[in-house]
């Protein structure tokens, strides 16, 4: 872990401000990610800026008809929030799917949005990886590399790794949107698609937010109800990253929409996939995987993936 | 004392303490956090440097140039002392690949620098700034590669005509099947700290299992004089094998606090528990059984390799075959090749761990070949002697006991008989078993016992890993000389306490109990002594004699009374086979759609001499059956093939079973003692557990679903395209 300074900052505008004019700042919430690659030395921020102060911590309801998320609302008050449990269950079995009690306890809003990829080569600093060291190479990309867990679709030749957040997946699924606010003070708010960005042959930018850009909430649009459901498939039980997982929404007019975690280097949708939730899973995965990549190891998330959406459409 | 015949009758037949639940005597400390484990020995060491290690960054080859210029004027920096700077250090017989020193690289991550500073953040952070040249040496790291390119097979042992068995059998099998290679993955890594500021006299406060062994390890490593090194280790959090050996933290913290003048300390990173430290070999295996259509097998045949680097043995998976079932002809072979990963060695039940994930399932595939029953084909070829060996025969063997135990209470015969047949939802739900022998050797192991005011101190350089030693050796010593368990205080892990057998190869508690016992006994000659009589019995806190009782704290009021002995294990033993027996049924659920596997019960019926204590004695077959799950399901050091490293080395991705993987363990003990092994009649159970216990959930497995699996861990990727139809 390199030498950093520390300071708090209890308001999301200056906090930005502060970080755009600091270079090599990050913010910190629950420090759950941010801290562990900062001791294997993949991080290395000059400067922390403890957001926790912020008071960007609650849920509220926006005027129309949706939810307010504040970016440090921890992953267990999200999940077991009432108005979430009712009427956004996919986003509350997503978030309990993730890590582990203790740690949703701590993890924020934001930084599950911004947790960095589980490669195993991003996380062994002896090894070439084009997300941590530009221009460096990919070691998940040569010949003999463990690939299991990597993605099959949207990755590039310089990148395969995926996103691995539950959180993420659901709330693509619930079509929230990110809110943030720029050091100048101005606010935006993006899709997640438009939030997340695919490597292409910058794997290092993972996002679409500026420099000193923070996130300060996710946005529910109202509840479009439906059947819905969150399917992580891991080889244990528990404290798994997900090999894959599927957020489904299904509404009473035979319509729904579908977004895949596991697989990708950002949540996975696409519209024209949706579409085919009528016609079965198979016609699903024809659409939202058509021209995935895999590697010889993770050809089976291929399968996986449309099994497991047949078992949650099955009816038994 | 000698132990050169079977135990007749004695007391702990009519015992009072032992075989008697006790909780844990060490469980408070543990609990509460507060038992002394050795990173956090700040009692003996004050303020400490800390040590951190540099690994190298390949597989193989030669460090062309080291710069550690920035890294010793960095903050808080004492030292750096680099696998340049010195010679290569002479290896112990215990270790394969060098700890440190010299230019040559031997496997990833192996040591190449120590950086000694104020705090750990601090060396932790210099490390990095050490500049590192190789010259890369091309390496082996592929097992498939080398089991298609054998030609000749080692053969370990062949008694009869194994050939013409398989040409005239009724029913054959011959199958291939893989383990995977494993970590140890036990919770506290390896850690020392190391006094040694004189170059002289060095102490060692660390975790490790065989204090014997490592103080002579640390003899040859520095040429040293055993008599000038201590070694403590009082509390262990988790060894399975990965601490039998002096490894490089011991040997980092010695060099630095030599380098420094101070104690230094040094725990080994997580990642380094899986490249630095450690592990044990994958397998690939081929197994054939012949049988006649009785169901009777007529012949083994069983070769496998592992990876070893050159001067290693492997893991050597075909031992068990030899002896476990009947069969007249049979034969093994076993290879460790040489190759270039990280060293593989020890873990909780080397070579029949392996060994029978392999070779239960083959014996349920018999089974099937044959139409019969798993079970039923178990017990058609049970043996009461070495097969290999006839005028061998087995101490004490009630396998079939615990086959019939096991069918009756976990309901077997209501189970479904059609792969495939059962479902409840989307979940395919299948029930399978499997046969668990280890061996029960014992070694030597001395102790030890002091008596002062009623009160007894028990001194072994026996430790305890978490295995329970402090309670069952507090209950050995309460028992033999009359006393309660709160009379008697155990002290383990020292280097100044007689040798004992120390943890591993599941002889610890069998061996260090008839120490302790020994010593107990010599103690009791010494109280004889004192009262000028020939024989006493020792009941409660007296000694009896003809014509009168003394309580023990009178005998020699403000005297201190020692009894020291070593129990020795005569030759008698090796005309008898003597070993430890199990059967396992688990019942599984695999999704249908996604083919995750989840267990839904356990059941393991023991046979194992007598149980000393079955509270500790039932969290180690739990815990073997935790970590045989695991072995099945889940746990495999992933291989870069051409940078020749295992990539998952942290927890997040080397998975072990977690609580929800556990569901209900029931476990069954078998009342049985087997007076050959030692006075107490008893064995070890240590490892038995996780013998045995992946076939089992593979069986189940195929129960569930119709398809064989032969490759472990048995993840879902490896079945998906052969479950029923989304
Ligand atoms: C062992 C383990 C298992 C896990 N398993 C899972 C799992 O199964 N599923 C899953 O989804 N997750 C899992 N996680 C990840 C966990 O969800 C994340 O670590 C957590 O959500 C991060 O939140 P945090 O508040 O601690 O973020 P931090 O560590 O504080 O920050 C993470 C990043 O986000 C940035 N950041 C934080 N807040 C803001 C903000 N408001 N604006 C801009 N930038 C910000 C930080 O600068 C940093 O770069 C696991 C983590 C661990 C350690
Ligand atoms: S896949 Fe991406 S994260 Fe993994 S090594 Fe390659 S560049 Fe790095």
């Amino acid at each position: 872990m390199k030498a950093f300074s520390y300071e708090r900052i209890d308001d999301a505008a200056q906090a930005a401000a502060r970080a755009f004019e600091v270079s090599g700042s990050k913010f910190i919430a629950g420090g759950t990610n941010l801290l562990d690659l900062m001791k294997h030395e993949i991080e290395m921020p000059a400067h922390l800026i403890d957001i926790n102060g912020t008071g960007l911590d609650d849920i509220v309801a926006t005027d129309d008809g949706g939810l307010r998320i504040g970016a440090l609302v921890s992953n267990t008050a999200l999940g077991a929030d009432e108005r979430i449990k009712r009427d956004y269950p996919v986003l509350s079995r997503a978030l309990f799917a993730g890590a582990s009690s203790q740690l949703r306890n701590k993890a924020s809003t934001g930084g599950n949005l911004l947790q960095r990829t589980r490669c195993p080569y991003f996380y062994d600093t002896a090894m070439p990886c084009n997300k941590r060291e530009p221009g460096a190479g990919c070691a998940a990309l040569d010949e003999g590399a463990d690939t299991r867990q990597l993605g099959v679709i949207g990755t590039s030749d310089h990148c395969i790794a995926t996103h691995p957040s539950d959180m993420a997946v659901a709330l693509r699924v619930l079509d929230a949107e990110v809110e943030t606010v720029n050091p100048e003070g101005q606010t935006r708010r993006l899709t997640l698609d438009e939030f997340y960005q695919l490597p292409g042959d910058t794997p290092n930018v993972e996002n679409a937010l500026e420099p000193g850009e923070i996130i300060t909430g996710v946005v529910l649009p109202a509840p479009v109800g439906g059947r819905q459901q969150y399917y992580k498939v891991r080889d244990r039980a528990s404290y798994a990253f997900a090999l894959v997982s599927v957020a489904l929404i299904e509404t009473d007019d035979g319509k729904g929409r579908v977004a895949l975690g596991g697989v990708a280097p950002k949540p996975w949708r696409r519209d024209e996939a949706d579409a085919e939730l009528g016609n079965g899973a198979k016609a699903v995965m024809e659409k939202l995987l058509d021209g995935a990549r895999p590697t010889d190891e993770n050809a089976y998330k291929l399968t996986l993936a449309e099994r497991t959406l047949a078992a949650l459409l099955a009816k038994e | 004392m000698d132990f050169n015949q079977s135990a007749d009758e004695n007391l702990f037949d009519h015992a009072r303490i032992i075989g008697k639940p006790h909780t844990r005597v060490d469980g408070a400390l543990k609990v509460t956090g507060t038992a002394p484990y050795a990173y956090e020995r700040h009692d003996v060491a004050d303020n400490p440097l800390v040590g951190y290690p540099l690994g190298s960054s390949i597989a193989k080859g030669r460090i062309t140039r080291m710069d550690a210029t920035a890294a010793r004027n960095a903050d808080g920096v004492a030292a750096v002392i680099t696998a340049l700077d010195i010679d290569e250090l002479p290896r112990a017989k215990s270790n394969v690949a060098k700890l440190f020193g010299g230019d040559m690289v031997e496997h990833y991550h192996q040591a190449i620098a120590v950086v000694v500073a104020d705090t750990l953040e601090q060396a932790r952070a210099a490390t990095s700034l050490i500049e590192v040249e190789y010259e890369e040496i091309p390496g082996e790291f592929d097992l498939d590669d080398a089991w298609k390119r054998l030609q000749d097979r080692d053969v370990v042992s062949h008694v009869g005509d194994v050939d013409a068995a398989f040409d005239s059998a009724e029913v054959t099998l011959d199958e291939t099947y893989h383990t995977a290679s494993q970590s140890h993955a036990m919770m506290e890594p390896h850690a020392t700290i190391a006094d040694w500021t004189d170059g002289k006299n060095m102490t060692l406060w660390t975790s490790n299992q065989m204090i014997k062994w490592t103080r002579k390890a640390l003899a040859t490593t520095f040429e040293l004089d055993p008599a000038n090194i201590r070694l403590e280790s009082p509390y262990i959090g988790g060894g399975f094998g990965g601490k039998l050996w002096l490894r490089a933290d011991a040997v980092l913290a010695a060099l630095g606090s030599r380098e420094t003048g101070r104690p230094v300390k040094v725990a080994l990173p997580r990642s380094f528990i899986f490249n630095n430290a450690t592990h044990r070999s994958g397998t690939v295996q081929r197994l054939r059984i012949a049988a006649g259509k009785d169901g009777r097998i007529t012949a083994f045949d069983h070769s496998a390799i592992s990876h070893t680097l050159p001067g290693g043995s492997g893991e050597d998976a075909v031992n068990q075959t030899r002896c476990f079932y009947a069969g007249e002809n049979r034969r093994v072979a076993h290879h460790a090749i040489d190759m270039n990963l990280p060293e593989s060695a020890d873990m909780r039940a080397p070579g029949e761990a392996s060994g029978l994930a392999v070779l239960e399932i083959a014996m349920d595939e018999m089974a099937e070949k044959l139409g019969m029953d798993p079970v039923e084909f178990r017990i058609l070829n049970d043996t009461q002697v070495n097969p290999e060996e006839p005028s061998k025969r087995y101490s004490d063997r009630h396998f079939v006991e615990c086959l019939r135990k096991g069918a009756e209470v976990f309901n077997w015969s209501e189970r479904n008989t059609t792969p495939g047949g059962k479902r409840e939802g989307q979940w395919l739900i299948g029930q399978g078993m499997a046969g668990a022998y280890r061996g029960a050797p014992t070694m030597d192991s001395g102790a030890r016992v002091r008596l002062s005011e009623g009160r007894l101190i028990v001194e072994t350089d026996m430790t305890d890993i978490g295995t329970g030693s402090y309670t069952i050796i507090a209950q050995t010593a309460a028992e033999t000389m009359g006393l309660e368990m709160d009379d008697v205080e155990v002290r383990l892990g020292n280097s100044a306490f007689p040798a004992a057998s120390g943890s591993g190869g599941q002889m610890g508690a069998a061996s260090s109990t008839a120490g302790v016992y020994a010593a107990c006994v010599a103690l009791q000659g010494e109280i004889a002594k004192c009262l000028g009589v020939e024989s006493a019995r020792f009941e409660s806190g007296q000694v009896v004699t003809d014509d009168k009782r003394v309580a023990l704290r009178d005998v020699a009021p403000n005297e201190e009374l020692v009894g020291e002995d070593t129990l020795h294990f005569g030759d008698f033993k090796d005309e008898l086979e003597i070993g430890t027996f199990a059967a396992h049924f688990v019942e599984v659920a695999v999704h249908a759609y996604t083919g995750e596997t989840r267990l839904r019960r356990t059941l393991s019926v023991v046979d194992a001499g007598r149980i000393l204590n079955p509270v500790t004695a039932r969290s180690q077959v739990i815990g073997g059956m935790t970590m045989a799950t695991g072995a099945a399901l889940t746990e495999s050091l992933n291989i870069d093939s051409r940078r020749g490293y295992f990539t998952n080395h942290d927890l997040a991705g080397y998975e072990i079973a977690v609580h929800a993987d556990i569901p209900e363990q029931e476990v069954i003990f078998l009342d049985t003692q087997d007076g050959a092994s030692t006075p107490l009649k008893a064995k070890g159970v240590g490892e038995l557990g996780i013998c045995g216990g992946a076939a089992a959930v593979a069986n189940a497995m195929y129960n569930a679903t119709g398809i064989r699996l032969r490759d472990y861990p048995m993840t879902l990727d490896r079945m998906l395209d052969r479950l029923p139809d989304a």
